[in-house]
């Protein structure tokens, strides 16, 4: 059976499965907690991802204490952590386990997944591709409360009697496996799975959201080629974010089968106090496995993200098209691609088979080739532009040089001859704070204060903006710099105490030079999020596109509501980064104005796309069905 | 099956936006991805069951001299060869060959059920999701009864030898469980409860999303709003599921 319906197809009769002629109003519940608004959800991924970032960097300051003044007497913070301090004031070591942990954790998964690609995800897709909502408001929604309810799990987890899980972030069994190996592996472990499983439920639900409304619910016009760099990079995020986290989910599922169920998937061999346990047969390399599969993408989830939001507001703020358009969605494309062949480099030392690690420094180090494709393509953009210093470009700076810096200690990680030396120490610390770490951080950070004004309708005070920028950025050097030293010198992660071996002793001074500027950049973070609530209530009011930005977000109200825009959604007719066009009258072309409106600034080829543009964008499509 | 296009006159392309490129609702896109993230699980602990086998040595004997023992991973058809009512008799894989049959057929059902939402017709519709629905309890039924048997195991047992407290010591155990295992070593057992139980558990859900499907097709919900798309969505996920378990059945039973 075919059918076949020739209508005439705009924008209007499109986009209106319901009428916008009223608003929706829903109460307290609807409106703020329990909402299907992409942009309220947004906003509820940033302040539960702003609350975490705080508590994983409380954290960090709290086992810098340790390492930096090994000797203090930390008994004032009594009130804090009670038990966890030994009588003599100091950490408990197992407790200082649990500090890293916990960081580790809370950074990579809440902070830099869920907080950066949660919220800018779901703020910027609807609105940069021109829809209404996302596909699903109802999932979106569920995955906000799925985060949630993770959230909260692993919040428990941190106040319980045996403290929270300690096996580092990786939880590596047999560690992780055996309750009675420490006490961080009873409860906390627990609790960190369960979290860990309703986080992957999470993310699962928003990436298949995220993916579908880029897909589906483009405006009339948007072509791929049209997509903001912004929404390539959640698209190729998203996409990681489905294919990787289901092995997580597989390995985290056998893991609790171990320790709860006398499984032996990753355990063999064992003697524990004494004792020997049945287990047999199982191998843990191989939950390194699965779990690096997950693992490496996850770096890359957490990036993505950072460099697209990076691309948008350095094209802004330089005044001119991003260079190498193509070239930037292709290095993505690429890394997304690669991301998912080289999670062995992370088990070099493992004993596998030193063949097998030749390839995965090959493919390791061809990752480089995409990534210098990004640096040179945002030195380029700025290169001879009118270069606007707003606190968000000054971030998206300091990712570009944290992008390199860290990079390039990859290229030496890399190598699997190298890392035999490096692995585990302090220098691998220092190069992934630096080129996801921090870089991802920036780019969030970048992205709050570039879209606040669209997502609050006020302005972040400026001052305050590049106080928090220097401060952080200097900061964060001043911690992770020595860090290379420290590592080169040999000094493994995780490790409690320095003043223990004669030979590291020589580092107090780098350590405590380390802890000082983390405290600092700590105490930064604070200025900012008083910034932040206090810009919400009192900040200078915004227009409605402050940065003279070409996408879609910026055509809408000063607050958008439901349904984001009040008319029809606009039609796209160019790419998003016609800025400085020669011969333009203002040094911006928002994308939905056509070219017929702008012959003084049409290139040959674009006066050739007139004739398409039609009268009010609409086209004629042709719909065949057949069943 | 469902193939809608559109294709458009004035030199636009179908994915230059305001359209569904692939023609497919954004219900149906999201079930693909949520199958190829699933698929990614199943893949995970497939090639997790391949690596721990591989790691453990294979029976080199005879086939005929075959024994069961904790020292080497067992010929899968040695196990698997018992079936209701036939006791004693040797049926290698039968039983389990009856249950890969029942859950395709109940695929073949389904297919139908699609089809007939396709042309509307509520009564095909429904007749069709009864049977998928059976051909999942039937499914899960056998499997209860599979995995009864296993844990209960042969009549003689596996005599095996244990070193506890500095002696060696021998004692005969019957079937298996997450602990121990009469067929061979801890991983195959292991693996047999994950991996069918975790697949089974996908059955479970399926049979619990059909019947959701049926009872919407019965009261009338998918002829009230005109589509039966809801028969398609669920219909690839229980495809999915019958996929899977062609996967596990090789390389659990067959290889």
């Amino acid at each position: 059976m075919a059918t076949i319906d020739i209508h005439p197809h705009s924008a209007v009769d499109h986009h209106d499965e319901h009428d916008h002629g009223h608003e929706h109003h829903g109460n307290f519940w609807t409106t703020y907690v329990f909402s299907e608004d992409h942009k309220v959800i947004a906003k509820q991924f940033l302040i539960t991802g702003m609350a975490w970032a705080l508590i994983g960097g409380i954290l960090s300051v709290l086992f810098r204490l340790q390492l930096g003044f090994p000797d203090a007497n930390l008994s004032w913070l009594k009130p804090i952590l009670g038990g966890w301090l030994t009588p003599e004031g100091k950490i408990d070591p197992e407790f200082y386990l649990a500090l890293v942990t916990m960081h580790g954790t809370i950074m990579v998964f809440f902070v830099l997944t869920a907080g950066l690609s949660g919220t800018f995800s779901n703020f910027l897709i609807p609105l940069q591709v021109g829809a209404r909502d996302m596909a699903s408001g109802f999932m979106n929604m569920l995955s906000y409360w799925f985060f949630f309810a993770s959230s909260a799990v692993m919040f428990t987890s941190l106040f319980i009697s045996t403290g929270p899980a300690a096996g580092g972030w990786v939880i590596y069994p047999p560690l992780s496996a055996l309750p009675q190996a420490i006490s961080g592996s009873g409860l906390g472990m627990t609790l960190w799975l369960v979290s860990m499983a309703l986080f992957i439920v999470s993310s699962l639900l928003g990436s298949i959201n995220y993916i579908t409304t880029i897909i589906n619910l483009r405006t009339v016009g948007m072509s791929f080629t049209k997509l903001p760099l912004t929404i390539w990079a959640f698209f190729l995020t998203a996409v990681i974010g489905i294919l990787s986290f289901p092995v997580l989910f597989g390995a985290a599922l056998l893991l609790i089968f171990d320790r709860s169920f006398g499984t032996s998937f990753y355990l063999s061999d064992i003697y524990i106090g004494g004792e020997a346990l049945p287990n047999q047969g199982g191998s843990p390399i191989l939950f390194q496995h699965l779990f690096w599969f997950l693992g490496h993408p996850e770096v890359y989830i957490v990036l993505l993200p950072a460099l697209g939001i990076t691309s948008e507001i350095i094209a802004t703020n330089s005044r001119k098209p991003i260079f190498g358009y193509k070239a930037m969605v292709g290095s993505m494309l690429f890394i997304a691609i690669l991301s998912f062949v080289v999670w062995a480099h992370h088990m070099f030392v493992t004993g596998m088979n030193p063949f097998l690690g030749s390839i995965f420094t090959l493919l390791t180090l061809i990752i480089a080739v995409p990534s210098a494709v990004k640096i040179f393509n945002y030195v380029t953009t700025m290169w001879k532009g009118n270069i606007i210093f707003t606190p968000a470009m000054l971030f998206s700076i300091g990712l570009v040089s944290f992008f390199l810096t860290g990079g390039i200690t990859g290229v030496f990680l890399g190598n699997s001859a190298i890392d035999i030396q490096l692995h585990d120490t302090y220098f691998v610390v220092a190069h992934f704070h630096l080129v996801m770490g921090s870089a991802s951080f920036f780019g969030m950070v970048a992205g709050i204060y570039h879209w606040f004004p669209k997502m609050f309708g006020r302005m972040l005070n400026e001052k305050l903006g590049y106080i928090h920028f220097w401060v952080t950025f200097v900061g964060v050097y001043l911690v992770f710099f020595p860090m290379h030293y420290i590592g080169i010198a040999g000094f493994p992660r995780r490790y409690y105490s320095w003043t223990n071996f004669e030979t590291f002793s020589g580092f107090a001074d780098l350590n405590f030079l380390v802890t000082v500027a983390a405290i600092v950049t700590l105490a930064a973070q604070l200025l900012f999020v008083f910034n932040f609530i206090y810009s919400i209530f009192r900040g200078r009011m915004a227009s409605a596109n402050p940065w003279n930005s070409t996408t879609l977000e910026w055509t809408t109200p000063r607050l958008p509501q439901h349904g984001n825009w009040p008319g029809e959604i606009p039609t796209v007719y160019r790419w998003p980064y016609d800025y400085s066009k020669p011969g333009a009258k203002d040094d911006y072309i928002p994308q939905h104005i056509p070219y017929s409106e702008t012959p003084e600034s049409n290139l040959p080829h674009e006066n050739e796309l007139i004739k398409l543009e039609g009268v009010g964008g609409s086209a004629i499509v042709v719909e065949e069905k057949k069943h | 099956m469902s193939q809608s296009t559109a294709t458009t006159i004035t030199g636009r392309n179908v994915w230059d936006g305001g359209v569904s490129p692939m023609g497919v609702s954004y219900g149906k896109l999201m079930m693909w991805f949520f199958l190829l993230s699933d698929a990614f699980t199943f893949s995970g602990l497939l090639i997790t069951y391949g690596l721990i086998r591989s790691s453990h040595p294979a029976f080199t004997g005879a086939h005929d001299a075959f024994v069961f023992s904790p020292e080497y991973w067992p010929i899968p058809e040695k196990v698997f060869e018992a079936v209701p009512f036939l006791h004693g008799m040797a049926l290698p894989l039968v039983f389990v060959g009856i249950m890969t049959f029942v859950l395709i057929m109940s695929s073949v059902t389904m297919v139908l059920a699609v089809e007939a939402g396709h042309r509307m017709d509520q009564k095909a519709v429904e007749k069709w999701m009864l049977w998928t629905i059976l051909g999942g309890i039937t499914f899960l039924s056998c499997q209860a009864w599979e995995w009864t048997h296993f844990i209960v195991g042969t009549e003689s047992g596996t005599t095996i030898k244990e070193f506890v407290n500095g002696e060696w010591i021998s004692r005969v155990i019957y079937g298996a469980n997450l602990h121990e295992n009469q067929y061979g070593p801890h991983d195959f057992a292991d693996f047999f409860f994950f991996i069918t139980g975790f697949h089974g558990f996908h059955v479970f859900s399926g049979v619990l999303l059909n019947f959701l499907i049926y009872y919407n097709t019965v009261t009338g919900v998918y002829n009230r709003r005109g589509s039966y798309e809801m028969v398609e969505k669920v219909g690839l996920y229980w495809h999915f599921v019958d996929l899977v378990w062609v996967f596990v059945f090789t390389f659990y039973y067959l290889v």
